[in-house]
């Protein structure tokens, strides 16, 4: 099996290439729309700007790609969010994957970003049962609010999806590849059950 | 709900894990990458590595065991120790950094913090702050607390926030290795005038001096060292002490 792992303008890919190492799993990090349509899974991650990135997949024309992928795809984060309709981030259209609208965290008595550790709770359908209220890292600014296709919740200021799947696409709003040992199940149940 | 983060910090020079007492003197504890792995094991939920080394020469050594970390720690970690221009932040999150610390070197160039902050975004700057109470002012404190300056602590870390710091990581010179418990009366101000996470770092002896950090300081996080170091105090009995007095942690 390969992963592809999308190359652009963003932090933290490398952190999901160690993760992968870890899990023995052979990657690549490309920007090649050959190599990542013929990978057998793809990864999405991200830590970054919606908009700028949204310009630099156009530009390389990876937007279109990620829309036809048939194989699973994982969004991490960013990525997550990008595979959404549109972001209030800047305005930014996005891929429109999932029919959600990204909003921002209202500025209010709590915190923005939301930034650490947070409990999973409502798991369905791909992530391991035994997830449920375990905590795993996230580190965002905006939310895809709870809807159905949501396959874990969690709660800062408001519920919103925590993670998310439709078809072959795949979603997490935190960071498996940063969450110990939660965070490596969820990679193994993408990787080997998807 | 969030939990409030237990952050182990890991001083570095030339390779292997020191830990001053009060700054000055410095004790070896040991290999960063297995240091770190037990930590992760244990559940700490951050970690934090400073390279003290003084030498360019050995920056560079920092950076490829920053790699090495990278490949070895499934948590986030936060380095710092040198930075000082947008090229080294740039190479250490190619390295694999989740966050960076920069402190002096943005005191004398706070310009630098709307630069990194630019171009790779809020969550991976953190702003360390290093201070003392003098005449009754939190002043601002350069070179590993060496060096006095006239920035005082609270207008510095509002500073810091507007221009782009993701978190701010406040170490009380007053406290650190005192084991008498962290700044709350300073924490508490911080943190009701920011919107940005704050660490509480500097005074932790006891269990009970991070319950305190948490509900009288406000904090989001609190950092030691030494007493995580040399088994003071154990990350999971920590960990359940804080549940036991009803604050929200990552089991």
């Amino acid at each position: 099996m390969k992963v592809a792992i999308i190359k652009y303008n963003a932090g933290n890919i490398r952190s999901v290439a160690f993760a992968l190492e870890r899990l023995s799993v052979d990657y690549e990090i490309t920007d090649n729309l050959e190599s990542i349509k013929y990978a057998d899974k793809v990864i999405f991650p991200g830590v970054g700007e919606a908009a700028s990135t949204m310009n630099y997949l156009k530009e390389k024309k990876l937007d279109q790609v990620i829309q036809g992928l048939t194989q699973p795809v994982l969004g991490i984060c960013l990525g997550m969010q990008l595979m959404c309709s549109y972001s209030e981030e800047n305005n930014t259209p996005c891929l429109k994957i999932f029919d959600e609208v990204v909003k921002k965290f209202p500025q209010g008595r709590e915190k923005v970003p939301h930034i650490g550790w947070n409990s999973l709770s409502n798991l369905s359908g791909w992530l391991d049962p035994l997830l449920e209220n375990q905590f795993v890292y996230f580190v965002h600014g905006y939310y895809v609010p709870v809807n159905a296709c949501a396959t874990a919740i969690a709660d800062y200021i408001t519920p919103f999806s925590a993670a998310m799947k439709k078809n072959n696409f795949y979603a997490v709003q935190f960071h498996p590849e940063k969450s110990a040992a939660a965070g490596k199940n969820v990679l193994e149940s993408f990787l080997k059950n998807s | 709900m969030l939990a409030k983060r237990i952050i182990a910090c890991l001083d570095i020079k030339d390779g292997r894990t020191v830990k001053g007492t009060n700054f000055i003197e410095l004790k070896d504890a040991g290999d960063p990458v297995e240091l770190a792995q037990a930590y992760c094991q244990q559940g700490v939920d951050e970690l934090v590595f400073l390279d003290i080394s003084a030498t360019n020469e050995k920056r560079k050594t920092f950076a490829s065991l920053v790699k090495k970390i990278a490949s070895h720690i499934d948590i986030p970690f936060t380095v710092g120790g040198g930075i000082s221009s947008v090229d080294d932040a740039s190479s250490l999150l190619e390295a694999g950094a989740d966050k960076i610390s920069i402190n002096s070197s943005a005191i004398k160039n706070p310009e630098l913090i709307d630069n990194i902050s630019k171009n790779f975004g809020s969550q991976f700057l953190v702003l360390a702050i290093d201070a003392k109470k003098i005449d009754n002012q939190w002043v601002v404190h350069s070179h590993g607390g060496a060096v006095q300056t006239n920035k005082k602590i609270f207008s510095w870390a509002k500073e810091g926030q507007e221009r782009g710091a993701g978190e701010i990581l406040f170490t009380s010179m007053d406290h650190d290795g005192t084991k008498n418990g962290f700044a709350n009366d300073a924490l508490q101000k911080l943190n009701d005038l920011l919107q940005i996470p704050v660490i509480a770092s500097g005074g932790a002896g006891l269990p009970f001096h991070f319950v305190e950090a948490f509900k009288l300081g406000k904090a989001d996080a609190a950092l030691a060292a030494s007493i995580f170091h040399f088994g003071e105090i154990k990350i999971p009995e920590l960990k359940q002490f804080l549940r036991d007095h009803h604050i929200a942690v990552r089991f």
